[in-house]
């Protein structure tokens, strides 16, 4: 298991989930990715998409005016 | 046993694709879905940064649809492919800066090339015949099948009785029987096939998905091109044509003015990028310029940035400038009164 940071900051929707995608494509099964955005859509859409596609919200929180997701991949 | 046919259907966010994708998921059709992000897609948390949006509900509809469905949903970015499509549609534009037959086009070749890389058998669309006045009249839309090469691999699950068999109902592999023959403007048969599957919420999208469609957006990206002399653009120049007010006093530069805190927010996630200013000595918004100001420009993109806070009756407000390497100075100037401000200078 790895853990990772994506800067999704100033993206907006849908392109956080978009990066997201992509990133979790180069990850395996079990590792982990913290989400680090600016726009408030993702606290929906993320976790959206993970249900979708079968990865597991460990995390959502916001301060500061940022939102930040971990989730590890399914 | 016979071999489990898959197709993947372009998801708009919209109820049309989510009734077409239902229709032949009812017919044991394994369905994934496919959105294409042009960077002009209308999403409402690019309203949600403005405050007075903020009650809308925080969804991509696109997302929520594959949710609703049970279907995986791949979403594709597309912005860099798209400029072609924008700036050379073969088809032309629609009322706007919306080429919207060369975007089908486009979006139902991309598919077939998803379709074929990923083992999937055909397309599926939520188009209908005489649905809308560009891309989806009974003469285009063999031009979508036949110019963007999916020719009998696209199936229109609602209008598919009133267009030609596909290779999938040829196969057998659907029944024609079992899809629609809707045509026209008219959304009551969609709705009424909406309430047969148990689609209770939905997005009804008026005016498309598109901001290309927009007037007021179009206008902006003309005048952007005018500036800068050439028919581009990037994706940050797409994200702040949203948002913002934008005032252009002189060819060469522009001020983009924030409206609500929201917006100011993430505008304040380009000051690397911009010369920005705000007020010192009053509340006021924060502002960046755009293009290639002089020094005297500056003052004069202060005394509208001042215009814009709550200084704007005072004889003198401190504005601070903020050059891209983040060194500050403060000047003072006169806020503009409203009628110096041309209506022309407003994008």
């Amino acid at each position: 298991m790895s853990v990772h940071v994506l800067n999704a900051r100033r993206l907006l929707c849908p392109l956080p989930v978009i990066r997201t995608q992509d990133k979790v494509k180069t990850l395996q099964s079990g590792d982990v990715l913290t989400v680090e955005c600016t726009d408030p859509g993702v606290m929906q859409d993320i976790p959206a998409w993970c249900r979708i596609n079968g990865h597991q919200v460990l995390e959502t929180r916001s301060e500061n005016g940022e939102y930040v997701i971990v989730l590890e991949v399914g | 046993m016979s071999q489990q046919r898959k197709a993947v259907a372009l998801i708009s966010g919209g109820l049309d694709s989510m009734l077409a994708s239902k229709a032949i998921m009812e017919q044991g059709i394994h369905v994934e879905g496919i959105n294409f992000f042009t960077g002009f897609c209308v999403e409402g948390h690019t309203h949600a940064i403005r405050k007075q949006d903020a009650d809308k509900v925080k969804r991509n509809n696109s997302l929520w649809v594959a949710e609703q469905l049970g279907i995986k949903l791949h979403i594709i970015d597309i912005i860099e492919e798209y400029k072609q499509v924008l700036l050379n549609p073969k088809h032309g534009y629609g009322a706007n800066l919306n080429p919207c037959l060369d975007c089908k086009i486009f979006m139902v070749n991309k598919a077939k090339q998803w379709m074929q890389e990923n083992g999937f058998d055909f397309i599926i669309t939520g188009e209908v015949v005489g649905q809308r006045p560009m891309s989806q009249r009974k003469q285009t839309m063999p031009i979508v099948a036949a110019e963007s090469g999916a020719d009998d691999l696209l199936v229109r699950p609602l209008s598919a009785q009133n267009l030609p068999a596909t290779l999938p109902e040829r196969e057998g592999w659907i029944s024609r029987e079992k899809m629609f023959g809707f045509s026209g403007r008219s959304r009551k048969p969609q709705m009424t096939l909406a309430k047969e599957y148990g689609f209770t919420d939905y997005a009804q999208p008026a005016g498309g998905c598109c901001f290309l469609t927009d007037e007021a957006y179009s206008l902006k990206l003309v005048d952007l091109w005018k500036a800068r002399g050439e028919r581009d653009y990037d994706l940050d120049d797409v994200m702040l044509l949203k948002v913002g007010r934008h005032i252009r006093p002189k060819p060469h530069f522009k001020v983009i003015i924030a409206r609500e805190d929201g917006e100011a927010r993430f505008m304040s996630g380009y000051k690397k990028e911009f010369v920005s200013m705000n007020c010192a000595s009053h509340r006021g918004p924060l502002a960046l310029i755009d293009g290639t100001p002089s020094e005297n420009d500056l003052i004069q993109a202060a005394q509208i940035t001042a215009r814009y806070g709550q200084g704007r009756e005072a004889e003198q407000v401190e504005v601070t400038i903020r050059d891209r390497d983040g060194a500050e100075r403060n000047v003072f100037v006169k806020p503009l009164l409203a009628d110096e401000i041309p209506q022309e200078w407003f994008v």
